[in-house]
């Protein structure tokens, strides 16, 4: 075995158990934070994983917008709320945990069935693209990959368009959640501006 | 272009000459540029500390540090050595592990930069091909250690300041990424090397910065802001707020976020340097001198010469880009956070998307200009 395939096999067996052992932990720490940082970790590996795969361009494209947009925003998101509330102790938490662990472990063996039984078609080193992938996924974009790109881009603005009109109370009456009347005046004094004018 | 001294393969062919196989000499050579670059940045803070008290002083009308070394050139290091022998302190209430994770965050993403950035054709650590867009992804990590330590502290004004220090860095990184594609759209690569090679055409009439105007100002002013300098330090804010995320922290974990962000700002301005100021290109180029003079190019000695002027002129165009960072630190006043956010989103973001429009255009217009 050869230093360059060791460090692979070293660098993939720490990557893997990263991103196992941190997927556990995103799911199994009571604390939402510890969560959603380890999340961050998940995604860093994840990225670890596709430069082992000779895909850099993914996995910067991975770090930035995994990392770099969605799991700040998620950090984000939890550090406005993060309220101190005891939440109601849910009655039947037992059943409901063996009905989950049941329906994970299902999706979890349809996968491993998926892996045993395709055939999967592992490309040699030899004609793998490497730098040229930045080129090859631009022109894939452009091309048999036009329409789910563009698709996916008003999936976003649909999003963004909803966040705004959450984040702009006075666009509606009632609030969503509570289902109370806005608090109107709270409003106007929010959109004044910070210093009133002295001329 | 592929020219220049190999120095990797005569330090391999130097360790064969022991007996040892390539490999190891391969895995020997593997660290030395890495320890360089980080030395390097290391060098470049304690010179960039010294430059910053300097110049505050004469800003100010005072002489500023004298007594440590011939004009105060040990001061850095006895700052350093101040902070390295402090008593690391963790507050009683604090999280330990993330507050001691969230510096380290703030410092790694910009270290590891480092390793895309030229001195030479052949001078960097790795010529990664997705060079510059590494460092924009790199970047993007910051944030959550600047939000992992304000929350670490289990202070409010650190929760408020981490907040405000993300979403500054995030509001600011949308028009630097496209100001840097607006220069990629021009090189037709993502690698720095090839955006140095673009630019050295004609020495300086052929830098980005007479085709990229507006994307070098934009730049510019979102390098300052991502590096929470002045006249954008709102994060820190020392004269107004409690140093924000930085309030509980003390001893070397401070000094992690002080060395972070001034690698930051020597990274920034190599970046300038690199994308819009012709990175290690001479004036007037080298080649031409070199068959003005009847010189071979390829002469081991004039190798070394364009080498030791490339590093010259890259940390040359730098510092005094690091220079322009500090003046403008000690003589503009601080904008307030809506104005921050106004100028990032409102009028930074169209403008930036703007010249990418038209740089586009360009390129189709005059392709011998702005890159075929």
């Amino acid at each position: 075995m050869s230093i360059a395939i060791t460090t692979q096999f070293i660098c993939f067996t720490v990557l893997s158990l990263v991103v196992i052992i941190g997927a556990l932990g995103v799911v199994l720490l009571e604390s939402i934070v510890y969560s959603a940082f380890l999340l961050g970790g998940v995604f860093m590996s994840v990225a670890g994983l596709y430069l082992l795969l000779n895909a850099s361009f993914v996995a910067a494209a991975q770090v930035l917008v995994y990392v770099g947009a969605v799991n700040v925003l998620i950090i984000f998101a939890i550090m406005l709320v993060n309220k101190k509330e005891d939440l109601k102790p849910i009655n039947d938490i037992k059943s409901r945990r063996v009905i989950s662990t049941s329906i994970c472990l299902t999706l979890l063996s349809l996968l491993i069935r998926v892996d045993l039984t395709n055939v999967w078609r592992l490309s040699s080193p030899k004609n793998s693209i490497g730098e040229e992938s930045t080129i090859r996924i631009g022109e894939h974009l452009f091309s048999d990959y036009l329409l789910p790109f563009e698709v996916a881009s008003v999936l976003l603005l649909m999003a963004m368009i909803g966040a705004i009109v959450l984040a702009r109370r006075d666009v509606m009456s009632k609030d969503i959640s509570t289902g109370l009347p806005v608090d109107q005046e709270l409003i106007e004094k929010s959109s004044e501006p910070l210093l009133t004018n002295k001329n | 272009m592929e020219y220049g001294l190999d120095l990797e393969y005569s330090f391999s062919e130097f360790l064969k000459g022991f007996g040892l196989s390539s490999e190891i000499a391969h895995i020997i050579w593997l660290p030395l540029p890495m320890l360089l670059v980080l030395v390097a940045a290391v060098v470049g803070v304690l010179v960039t500390v010294w430059l910053e008290r300097k110049i505050s002083a004469a800003a100010q009308q005072r002489i500023g540090p004298e007594y440590a070394g011939a004009l105060g050139v040990l001061q850095p290091i006895a700052d350093g050595l101040k902070l390295l022998v402090k008593e690391d302190i963790i507050p009683a209430k604090a999280d330990g592990i993330l507050f001691t994770a969230g510096p380290i965050l703030v410092l790694v993403p910009v270290i590891l930069s480092w390793l895309i950035v030229p001195f030479g054709q052949n001078l960097l650590v790795s010529n990664v091909g997705i060079g510059i867009f590494l460092w924009i992804a790199l970047s993007s990590i910051q944030p959550i250690g600047l939000l992992m330590s304000g929350y670490a502290s289990n202070n409010k004004y650190s929760l408020l300041g981490g907040l405000r220090a993300a979403a500054q860095s995030i509001s600011y990184e949308i028009p630097l990424a496209l100001s840097v594609l607006a220069i990629v759209l021009m090189t037709n690569s993502l690698s720095t090397v090839d955006i140095v090679n673009q630019q050295s055409g004609a020495g300086i009439l052929s830098w980005n910065i007479w085709r990229q105007p507006v994307g070098f100002i934009v730049f510019w002013i979102c390098a300052l802001a991502e590096c929470e300098r002045l006249p954008f330090d709102l994060p820190e804010a020392e004269e107004e707020l409690v140093a924000g995320y930085q309030t509980e922290y003390a001893g070397m974990k401070f000094a992690l976020f002080y060395l972070g962000s001034y690698i930051n700002l020597i990274l920034s301005a190599l970046l300038v340097s690199i994308l819009y100021l012709g990175g290690w290109g001479f004036p007037i180029p080298v080649e031409l001198i070199a068959k003005f003079l009847n010189l071979p190019i390829n002469a081991p000695f004039i190798q070394v010469f364009t080498a030791s002027i490339g590093i010259v002129m890259t940390v040359l165009k730098a510092y005094l880009l690091v220079f322009i960072a500090i003046l403008l630190r000690w003589t503009t006043p601080r904008v307030r956070i809506d104005q921050l956010l106004d100028l990032g989103w409102k009028f930074l973001l169209p403008i930036s998307l703007a010249n990418l429009l038209i740089t586009a255009g360009l390129k189709l217009a005059f392709p011998q200009f702005f890159g075929g």
